[in-house]
């Protein structure tokens, strides 16, 4: 092996591919039958995290830097002038079972600029994927990344040897993705979802019937939204997420906060801060939805269109709809305990599961690991009344002032830019 | 106070439970042989452990808290505190007292500890799954060396085994001087002599001729996937405390 070539390669590829953030390895059922190299069959692991904190999970490479697009938002379109790289199929392959077999990843995440066209770009990565499951036996995690335009039979094939395949949205709305891509279009990025979503839903109805059926995208797929590229507000991104969710069954939306790298008067300028809090914000909203049993408009709509950044958005609903406040937290249910500001699902299960076998009071709450600088505002418990009368903003602002907020440097840091 | 000291096993231990009934000790303490033990102000008694005695504690808290919840107990042992069998026999005579599985009544002081030591060997045993790094040895072993804060290995060996079945590998716990080695077929507990447990050097292992590079190419893959403009050291250190650097090929 050339080494030297294959790291020059693989940085180039790697700094290429870092911009999409999903880094999940779990909800696979790929367990290892007989003697061969890996097993998807568990939770998911981060192996290392990088010094901006994100989760190193999975192998997460292009095949190639080479792209025909001209996509304003991405590094690699082809008017930017940078390094340019391919790797072969078989160093991939090398590359995944080397850094697999070390325990250094959970698997592979590719995805690809697009040459010459979709499908010849989605063959490639096909086969990648295929080499490793058919040749090599591998059980490891394999997210591909589908190429919108590509064959619905490619897209088959990828689903068959693929845990997970995703397509990404790329921007929440329409009409920025016509002003920064104008080579992709909002209806071809919806097929390949739709194909694997009905993929998906045959091979689960065939696998009642016949159990040895093969197994076809087991951990879902999922998509990516650049925000703050555009002028897009939570609810234009909410809006997106909720139809995605909805009608593809996603499991996963991720949301990547604009990397200024390219200079364009039609995106931000560079050294604009990356909106790291407002990302943070709509994956705590996400959250809201996916675990917390929130309806998206209860957290965003045409009166808050976005959301507030120096509270969550939890204790931001919880401000605007005082009236379901207290809560005793003896007697209320899953859901409203859910609703309490500083109590997240665990605890909430805790507290379920506690006050079956005694009255609970204040203390053992702090014990259970509940915000209470919060949460102290919000319940009735043994021995306590939440006597806060507060109207919302009073309550706000005295909530700000005790806590501390951890993203208060970056914050500052935003503000600065209005 | 009376301590009944055992001999650091499981069986040992629960041999220790039943002789708090039998004997029908109230103010007493379980300690492992290794522990220190005021001996002002007690007396000691030294466990002999007991398999018919323990089948017979171990039956009875299946019956009260499952299977499951008595491995939990069991399990709470890999966390090597010095106290821990005080909390594990409080929950045990809870159980047995209210006759009803109490392991989710957290808002008994007992209890509610048990879990959350039970939490921190979950995370260590995560942390251990996502660690390790192996080397290639000329000879085909890939093998790895960790530090724990507990002694996770039995809690972690199922996941290499059921992951590397076609590898020959070696975990090896420096602190605690002992290691799982699997061979194609199972995994076995092994033992290094004292004396040659330092440093891979002095255990004699080749590398392959490989290793290095892919190293190298894991270094410079970790680098380029980090984004400058998003650097967050807190977050960072949050997920990798500094004392898991030493193993991580990665932050060397």
């Amino acid at each position: 092996m050339n080494w030297d070539r294959i790291k020059e390669k693989l940085s180039i590829l790697a700094d290429a591919a870092k911009y999409d953030v999903s880094c999940s390895s779990s909800g696979s059922k790929r367990a290892n039958k007989g003697k061969n190299l890996g097993d998807s069959s568990g939770v998911g692991i981060c192996h290392s995290y990088t010094e901006d904190g994100r989760c190193v999970s999975l192998l997460k490479i292009l095949l190639t830097n080479y792209c025909i697009y001209d996509c304003l938002y991405c590094v690699s379109r082809k008017s930017n002038d940078i390094k340019r790289a391919a790797f072969k199929v078989d160093e991939v392959v090398d590359l995944t079972l080397n850094f697999y077999r070390r325990n250094y990843i959970e698997g592979l995440f590719l995805s690809s600029g697009i040459f010459k066209n979709p499908d010849f770009t989605m063959e490639r990565l096909v086969l990648v994927a295929k080499k490793l499951r058919l040749e090599h036996k591998f059980n490891g995690y394999i997210h591909l990344k589908t190429i919108p335009g590509a064959s619905d039979e490619l897209m088959h094939e990828a689903g068959l040897y693929a845990d997970r395949l995703s397509v990404n949205i790329e921007l929440p709305t329409k009409s920025g993705l016509k002003l920064l891509a104008p080579d992709k279009d909002h209806k071809t990025m919806l097929a390949p979802m739709s194909t694997i979503q009905q993929g998906i839903q045959i091979y689960k109805e065939e696998k009642k019937l016949i159990k040895s059926s093969p197994k076809f995208t087991p951990a879902g797929q999922s998509s990516q939204m650049i925000i703050g590229a555009t002028n897009e507000s939570d609810l234009d991104i909410v809006k997106t997420s909720t139809f995605l969710y909805k009608k593809y069954y996603l499991k996963r939306v991720y949301y990547s906060g604009y990397v200024p790298v390219l200079s364009d008067n039609k995106l931000p300028a560079l050294h604009t801060p990356v909106p790291m809090v407002r990302e943070s914000r709509l994956y705590q909203t996400d959250w809201l939805f996916r675990f917390y049993q929130f309806k998206p408009q209860e957290i965003v709509n045409e009166l808050y269109p976005n959301l507030d950044l120096e509270i969550d958005p939890k204790l931001s609903w919880a401000l605007r709809n005082m009236d379901h406040f207290p809560v005793d937290i003896n007697t209320a249910d899953y859901h409203m305990i859910l609703r309490i500001p500083g109590i997240g699902v665990r605890s909430a299960q805790k507290i379920i599961a506690a006050r079956k076998h005694a009255y609970l009071n204040f203390d053992q709450l702090k014990k259970f690991g509940i915000a209470l600088n919060r949460a102290k505002y919000f319940i009735i418990c043994k021995n306590y009344y939440s006597t806060h009368d507060f109207d919302q903003n009073r309550l706000r602002n005295e909530i700000l002032r005790f806590g501390h907020s951890k993203y208060k440097k970056n914050f500052s840091n935003q503000l600065s830019l209005f | 106070m009376t301590y009944l000291v055992y001999d650091t096993s499981f069986e040992g231990f629960l041999t220790a439970v039943f002789e708090v009934y039998e004997l029908k000790l109230e103010r007493v303490a379980i300690r492992k042989n290794n522990v220190e033990i005021p001996q002002l102000f007690g007396e000691t008694i030294p466990v002999i452990t007991n398999k018919d005695k323990a089948k017979r504690v171990a039956d009875k808290i299946i019956a009260i808290l499952g299977k499951q919840g008595f491995q939990s107990l069991l399990k709470s042992l890999l966390s090597e505190m010095d106290t821990i069998e005080d909390s594990i026999l409080d929950v045990i005579r809870y159980a047995i007292k209210t006759n009803e599985n109490v392991l989710n009544d957290f808002g008994h002081p007992a209890v509610l500890e048990i879990q959350q030591i039970l939490k921190k060997l979950s995370r260590e045993r995560h942390r251990m799954n996502a660690f390790v790094r192996f080397k290639l040895a000329n000879d085909g072993l890939y093998y790895a060396f960790i530090e724990p804060d507990f002694d996770v290995l039995p809690l972690i060996s199922n996941h290499f085994k059921s992951r590397y079945a076609d590898q020959k590998w070696l975990i090896y716990d420096l602190k605690r001087n002992k290691g799982i080695f699997y061979n194609l077929q199972k995994v076995e507990m092994v033992q290094l002599e004292d004396s040659i447990k330092e440093s891979e050097k002095r255990l004699n292992i080749n590398l392959d001729t490989s290793e290095i590079e892919f190293q190298k190419l894991w270094k410079s893959y970790f680098k380029s996937t980090n984004i400058l403009s998003r650097k967050n050291m807190k977050l960072h250190l949050q997920h990798v405390p500094k004392r898991y650097w030493k193993y991580l090929i990665e932050k060397k």
